[in-house]
This record gives C-alpha cells, sequence and structure tokens, in this order.
C-alpha cells in the first residue's frame, strides 16, 4: 500500500474554523441575528425582563421538542402531540377536581405521577403502533392525534375543563408564575430537561442507539440493537416530555379545552428542524431545539412589538420559517 | 514514489484523431486534500481500457473528472481534441459519455423498460409508446444473452440482475464512451462472460470503454491497454499483452507482493466443535448441516443466490429460521436472536458495508463502538476516553489510514471502510466469525492484509467461516470449502479437492455428494 501521502495522518488534526459544523453553529447565529433585529424595532425589546418572559412562554413548545428530537432522531415522527397536551391536562385536571385525595398539596402530587404516566402511556401507544404494527409514523400518529383530541373534546363536552379548587390553584401557581433566585421555573425546567436529554443522547448508550436506528436501520440490526425497542422509547419520553409540559401548562390557565395545543406539533417539529437535526435521523441537536424553540416565540414577540406585520399571520411566519430551516440546512449539507 | 516520466512512456503515440478523449495535467483536490497529481490519460477510439490502481489511488475521481461528475481543478480535458468543460451531473450523456456506476441508480419500483427509457421515454402524439419501448428493452436485454423480463420491477431482481440492466441502460443510450467501475463485481462467471462480448462486440463497432476493476485476470482477458493510478499519480500506461496480472498488481502496490495469501494451517482433527449447525432451514436454504472446528477457516463457495448469506445471517439470529438447531458450543441457540449469539461469542460481518455495515454519516469512533457500547462504560453510561482508546487501539491493529481522525465512514475508501467495519466487529472479541465477502471491491493491498489477519486470528483459536464468490479467496484462504446450490449444501471439500474445478463442479449442479 502507498504510503508517501499518508504518513502525516497520525497527528493530531488541528482545529480549523471550516472543521466547524456549520448546521450546528447556525441556529445560534439566527437566534443572534433575530435579537439584534428585535433591539432595532423597539428599545424593550432587548431589556432581561422582556426576553424571561418570551423564555418563559417558549417552555411548552420548547420541552415537548425535546421529546420530538428523540422521536426525530430515531428516524421517525410524533404528530399527536398538540392532541397529547390537551388530553394529558384534560385528565389531570378531572383527576383534580374529583376530590379523591383532601390534602391538596399531595394531590397535585399524585395528578402529576398521573400525568407523566398517562403521557408515557400515550408514547407507548405510539411506539407500539409504529413498530408492532409497522405503520408509517405519519399515519400512525395522525391517528392518534385525532384519537387524543376527540377524547378531550369528548371529556370536556366541547367546552372547557376547568380547575375549581382555588386552594390547589394557589397552591400550584409558582409551577409556572414562580421564581428560583430570580429565574422563572419553567426556564429552570427547561434547561434541567434539556441537560439530562443532553446526557442521554452525547453520552448514552440509549443516545448512541438513537442515532444509529435514525441514520440507518439496518446497519443498527446488524449491530445488534433493538431497533423497534429504541423506537418505542424514543416515543415514551417524547410522551413522558409532553406531560412535563402539561406539568407546567395547568398551573398557568388553570384550564383546558379542545382547542388546547392546537398547531403545537408544528411549532415543536419546526423547533427540532431549526435547531440543525436532521429529519431523516442520524444527526440529533437538543440544544439547538431549546434554541429552535425560543426563536419561534422571540419572532411572535418582535411580531407583536413591531407593528410591522399583524399578529395574526404568526402561524403563516412559523410555517415559513420551518421552510427557510429545511432550505438552509439542505445548503449547508452541500457545502460540508 | 518512483520517477518515471509523466507523458507517453513506452506507449506508441496514436494519430491525434484516434484519441475521443483525454485527460491533460490533470489534478483533483477536495477541500485543500490533492486526490490527482497530474494525471495524463487518453482513451482511443475503439478499445478497452483498464483503469488499475489501489483504492484511493485516485481511480474513482478520475472517472468523475472524465465524465463530468466532478471539475478539475487544473489541467484539461479533450473531447474529439477540443478542449472541453464537461457538464455536470451526468448531463455528459448528451455527448455520448455514459458512466455505469458502482452504486446503482436504479428506482426499485419502476420495470425494467422504464428504467431503460427513463429521461428520454419514447412517445406518439403525447401518449408513451409503450410496446416500442419494450420491445427496444427486450433487443437490448437479448444482446446481452440476459433472461430478464423487460417487464420485471427492478425491486425484483437480484443485484447481478440489476446489474445487467445498468449496462443494457448505457448499451441503449449509443455511447461513445463507456466508463464501467466494477461491473461484475456482482456477476456470475456466464453473466461476466455474457457481458464481455458484448463489450467486445461495441468496441469493434468503435465505442471505447473505460474499465476499472480490481479482478486482474477479467482486466488481461479483456482490455486492450492498461493505465496504473497509484496515490493520485500516474503510474504507467501500456498495451495489456506486455503486462501480466503479477505485474499489473507490482504496479499498483509499487512493491513485490510476496504472497498474497498465507500460510495455511489445518485444525487437529479432534479440535473441539465450537458451532453445529444441524438441519437448518430457512424461506430459501433446506436442511443445512456443517460443524466447525476450534482454529478452523472454513469457506462457503458457491453461485451468487445459492443461499449463503441467509444461511449465515439465519445462524447469527439476523433472520428468521423454519427449522433446525444451532449450537454453539454446546449451548442450544434461540431463533432470530442475534444478541444472544453475540453472547455466545459469534459475530457476523455483513457483506454490504455501505448498506447494513457502517454509518456513512458517522465517524470512525461512532462506528468502530456501536456494536460493543456495553465495554465502554456502565450503566449505559458512555465513557469518551474508554471509546477513544479502542479506536487508536483499532486504527493500529486493522491499519485504518485516513489523513483526519473525524473523518466520516461515507469519505473513507473503501478499503478502509472494509477494516473499519472487521475492526467493529471484532471489537465483541468473537470466537467465531463470519465474515461474508471479506474483501469485496477493495484493493489488493487490503485484500492482502485482511487475509494475513484472517489466518492470524485462526492460529490464535479462533474459528473463521469465510463466505466468498471469490474463488481464488476460497481455495487460498481455507482448509475446508462448503458448496451451496440453491439453497442446500451440496458438497464439502478438503485437502486436494479444493480447486477451482472441483468448487465449479459442485456449484453448478455437475457433481454432488451426500453431506453427513
Amino acid at each position: 500500500m502507498g504510503d508517501t501521502m499518508t504518513t502525516e495522518d497520525q497527528a493530531e488534526p488541528k482545529r480549523r474554523w471550516q472543521d466547524v459544523d456549520l448546521r450546528a453553529v447556525a441556529p445560534f447565529v439566527a437566534l443572534a441575528l433575530l435579537l439584534l433585529l428585535g433591539a432595532m424595532v423597539n428599545s424593550n425589546f432587548i431589556s432581561m425582563n422582556n426576553l424571561a418572559n418570551v423564555a418563559t412562554r417558549s417552555a411548552f413548545i420548547a420541552l415537548i421538542a425535546v421529546g420530538a428530537t428523540f422521536v426525530i432522531s430515531s428516524g421517525d415522527l410524533d404528530l399527536s402531540v398538540g392532541s397529547m397536551v390537551a388530553f394529558v391536562a384534560s385528565l389531570m385536571i378531572l383527576f383534580m377536581n374529583s376530590g379523591v385525595i383532601a390534602d391538596p398539596g399531595i394531590m397535585i402530587a399524585a395528578a402529576i405521577v398521573l400525568a407523566l404516566v398517562v403521557g408515557a402511556l400515550c408514547g407507548l401507544a405510539n411506539g407500539l403502533i409504529t413498530t408492532v404494527g409497522k405503520i408509517e409514523p405519519f399515519i400512525a400518529t395522525l391517528g392518534t392525534m385525532g384519537i387524543y383530541r376527540g377524547l378531550t373534546t369528548w371529556l370536556s363536552q366541547g367546552g372547557a375543563i376547568t380547575l375549581q379548587s382555588a386552594e390547589q390553584q394557589d397552591l400550584y401557581r409558582p409551577a409556572y408564575f414562580g421564581t428560583i433566585l430570580g429565574v422563572p421555573v419553567p426556564i429552570i425546567v427547561v434547561l434541567v430537561v434539556t441537560s439530562i436529554a443532553a446526557f442521554v443522547l452525547y453520552r448514552m448508550r440509549y443516545g448512541r442507539h438513537v442515532v444509529a436506528v435514525g441514520s440507518n436501520a439496518h446497519v443498527a440490526r446488524y449491530s445488534g440493537i433493538k431497533v423497534d425497542r429504541v423506537r418505542t422509547w424514543a416515543f415514551v419520553i417524547q410522551g413522558v416530555c409532553v406531560a412535563i409540559a402539561v406539568m407546567l401548562y395547568v398551573p398557568r390557565l388553570g384550564s383546558t379545552s379542545a382547542t388546547t395545543g392546537i398547531l403545537w406539533e408544528l411549532q415543536a417539529i419546526t423547533a427540532v428542524v431549526i435547531g440543525g437535526t436532521a429529519l431523516k435521523g442520524g444527526a440529533s441537536r437538543v440544544w439547538g431545539t431549546i434554541c429552535g424553540a425560543f426563536i419561534l416565540e422571540l419572532v411572535g414577540n418582535i411580531m407583536l412589538l413591531s407593528n410591522f406585520i399583524s399578529e395574526y399571520l404568526i402561524g403563516a411566519i412559523q410555517g415559513a420559517i420551518i421552510i427557510i430551516a429545511m432550505l438552509v440546512q439542505r445548503s449547508l449539507v452541500r457545502k460540508s | 514514489m518512483e520517477s518515471e516520466p509523466v507523458g507517453v512512456g513506452d506507449v506508441v503515440v496514436p494519430a491525434p484523431q484516434d484519441i475521443v478523449l483525454s485527460a491533460q495535467r490533470v489534478s483533483k483536490s477536495f477541500n485543500g486534500v490533492q486526490v490527482l497529481f497530474s494525471v495524463d490519460f487518453d482513451l482511443r477510439r475503439g478499445e478497452i481500457h483498464a483503469l488499475m490502481g489501489e483504492n484511493g489511488a485516485g481511480k474513482s475521481t478520475l472517472v468523475k473528472v472524465l465524465s463530468g461528475f466532478e471539475q478539475p481543478t487544473s489541467g484539461e480535458i479533450l473531447l474529439d481534441g477540443k478542449p472541453v468543460k464537461l457538464p455536470p451531473n451526468g448531463a455528459a450523456e448528451a455527448l455520448g459519455i455514459v458512466v455505469i456506476h458502482q452504486e446503482f441508480n436504479l428506482a426499485e419500483h419502476l420495470t425494467v423498460t422504464e428504467s431503460l427509457f427513463l429521461g428520454r421515454e419514447v412517445a406518439r402524439f403525447g401518449v408513451l409508446d409503450r410496446k416500442y419501448m419494450r420491445r427496444e428493452t427486450r433487443r437490448v436485454l437479448d444482446m446481452l444473452g440476459s433472461h430478464i423480463s423487460e417487464s420485471a420491477q427492478i425491486s425484483s431482481l437480484s443485484v447481478a440482475d440489476k446489474q445487467m440492466v445498468e449496462i443494457a441502460k448505457a448499451i441503449s443510450r449509443d455511447a461513445r464512451i463507456v466508463f464501467m467501475d466494477e461491473p461484475t463485481a456482482v456477476l456470475s462467471r456466464d453473466e461476466t462472460e455474457a457481458l464481455f462480448k458484448q463489450v467486445r462486440k461495441l468496441r469493434d463497432q468503435g465505442t471505447s470503454f473505460v474499465f476499472v476493476s480490481h479482478k486482474l485476470d477479467e482486466v488481461t482477458e479483456l482490455t486492450d491497454r492498461v493505465t496504473v493510478l497509484r496515490d493520485g499519480q500516474w503510474v504507467k500506461t501500456a498495451p495489456t499483452a506486455l503486462l501480466d496480472g503479477e505485474s499489473i498488481a507490482q504496479l499498483m502496490v509499487g512493491r513485490e507482493l510476496s504472497s498474497l495469501y498465507p500460510q495455511k494451517s489445518e485444525p487437529n482433527v479432534d479440535e473441539t466443535r465450537v458451532l453445529s449447525v444441524v438441519g437448518l432451514s430457512t424461506a430459501h436454504v433446506r436442511d443445512a448441516h456443517f460443524d466447525l472446528r476450534k482454529g478452523e477457516i472454513l469457506g462457503f463457495s458457491g453461485m451468487i443466490g445459492s443461499g449463503r448469506t441467509e444461511l449465515m445471517e439465519a445462524i447469527s439470529g439476523l433472520c428468521p429460521r423454519i427449522s433446525g438447531e444451532v449450537r454453539i458450543g454446546d449451548q442450544v441457540m434461540p431463533a432470530g436472536d442475534i444478541q444472544a449469539t453475540a453472547a455466545a461469542g459469534l459475530a457476523y460481518m455483513t457483506k454490504d458495508r455501505k448498506a447494513k455495515g457502517l454509518l456513512l454519516g458517522s465517524d470512525m469512533q461512532a462506528n468502530l463502538t456501536l456494536q460493543s457500547l456495553d465495554q465502554h462504560g456502565r450503566f449505559g453510561y458512555l465513557s469518551p476516553a474508554s471509546e477513544k482508546k479502542a479506536l487508536a487501539r483499532a486504527r493500529r491493529r486493522f491499519d485504518i489510514r485516513v489523513r483526519d481522525a473525524g473523518v466520516v465512514a461515507g469519505r473513507m475508501s473503501g478499503g478502509n471502510q472494509q477494516k473499519l467495519l472487521l475492526a467493529k466487529v471484532m471489537e465483541i472479541t468473537p470466537k467465531i466469525l463470519i465474515i461474508d465477502e471479506p474483501t469485496r471491491g477493495i484493493d489488493v493491498g487490503t485484500k492482502q492484509q485482511i487475509y494475513h489477519f484472517i489466518a492470524a486470528l485462526a492460529r490464535e483459536g479462533c474459528s473463521v467461516i469465510v463466505v466468498s464468490s471469490e474463488m481464488p479467496e476460497v481455495i487460498g484462504l481455507c482448509t475446508r470449502v462448503v458448496v451451496m446450490r440453491a439453497g442446500r449444501i451440496v458438497g464439502v471439500l478438503e485437502g486436494d479437492e479444493i480447486n477451482e474445478q472441483e468448487i465449479m463442479r459442485y456449484s453448478a449442479g455437475l457433481k454432488q455428494k451426500a453431506v453427513a
């Protein structure tokens, strides 16, 4: 074997700036540009208060999108998350209203456990339908999206389900509106959940399996990975993430209705894609996902503060963002 | 590097009008890494020109530059003596330049006819003339001696048939210049013969071929001239008649190939049986029986489609079995459980390194440890330091040569990919290693390294099964050879019986013997 060209290869290569993966950096560059734009539009925008507010409001989508990062990295897709939020939240409030536990503190704790279990089960259902039922995840979760939404509408009889006990409300309120050391609780929850997710994805065997299954299920199978189990767990993680989002959602409004969480799946998937996770699986960037969720909320905020564009167009803007994000991703792939 | 004069060498310079396509001092770099160094190449009208070199020598890049898929960084391409800038992405087909790729470019759900006429469908008054297209497809297939139905769906075809369709596609496009990248890698002897006959006929009609292959015997049999590249540099161009296989191989590696195959060492007859397969049947395999002894290298020969891969996948638990038993040591293996067989010390290395072996978009480290993550931490946690150490060890042990340790597997040469795949499988330190096509599409130097590795492994007491369609490989490596035909084991050869004629007789169905 000729070796005149390969002798230098043992040396550790220097990190040049060309080596930096543009797809990983792109969302943060976009965020910086948006902050700049926002500051120019309205001087109030860049204030700590406003930004903390935006971050707090982005928490729901951010948490759901962390779960979506797992599902998408493993090569699947979950369209049911928006309906799942409504369904889990409805059951949680109904349980709290049932009064089976007298102590409001224990009641809230039990309701949270219930939400987590229901979320995990909803995710498990999605996972089993896709893997055991061998149905395209797009179709499988389109189906459960209808089921979870329909069940919510039935539970609420077309109206709203509202938390009745004022005692419970007062006790639970800080979970969304409270601060710890001046930082809003939802922001802390997002940071903790994302840190755990990042650890699982990048430092644990399961994360490696997720990426392997997403980039090539054949290779994963030939490497002795239980592909279906990995995919199913990703859906369960998604369900748990939805439940955590619900834990913050219920104290905010204390009420749900049949229209809760509509189009949240679009926002969650958009956040993941903006963040640089490949829709075909194989690359997961969970911090990018958080950045993406923040960007989405920020765009809405800028629209609100600027008066240039009607805030009723927010859905259209978000739809456009996901398409632009895909185009940018594609062009970056070609270059690297 | 030898300092031979770049240019004509000892070739008689032909009249310039005879040269249809040439590269003049062509260089090519990717992201600052130079892969072609001022290479000269010329292709005459009506010749079959072999392009030889190890993996990473720059053959594929030169083919891409000559067919417009890549633009040279410097240097010129001349078509019919005039400098040209070839259009990218296969648009050079309009100029009569066609590339038959190593990887198939066929849409699985189209029929053979639709594939042949893809992008140039024949229509009358806007309506597809399907009858004409089918007839035309049949004509080309008959010309190639292929029995594929013109209405068959691509997905239903065997790999060899798909290759035939690719070739038919090129021929039906009235190409003047055809590049063939390893066209015979998946073809049987008969199919190869039929292909060569056609290629010769087309050559005599004035078509020029560039033939990229690792099979030296085919090159000496088919081609008129040979150009050898090494490390991105032109080494020699000469009429094939003046060279033999040995001298081409030497030009490619730049050193003597002392011994391609290592010394065989036969295990003792009374060595323990590490693997027993009893009456195993799957969808295609019928009632397979065989044993594997400790330290043995057992060959599996047979035609493509004879069921060898399916048998091995059933043994390793990747593919379901209908009946039969697999014992590793005295442990009976559950069916379809790859985790159990791996735990019992059996590893299977797929022949399809790109689709089933490696994550092409991931780096070497992620690929290396994918199958053995348990070793790199506890409770599902992974230790980066431990993984890094494993990679350094594997790169040394398997001599994986890359310029940048962070390179993704898809950008490595075929030889390095194969070594990485072998390293990955060996990470679970198996006692039984099944290697399916150990050297498909890789260069002579790497082949030799892999053969020696297999032999060393067997000497250390590991048992190896080598499944291969390359007979010299099975003959050179194995002390016992099982021959399969149409899903059945038809013979087990030992000692002097292991030769091409004998294996051929069994795999063609001319001979059969009862197998214990």
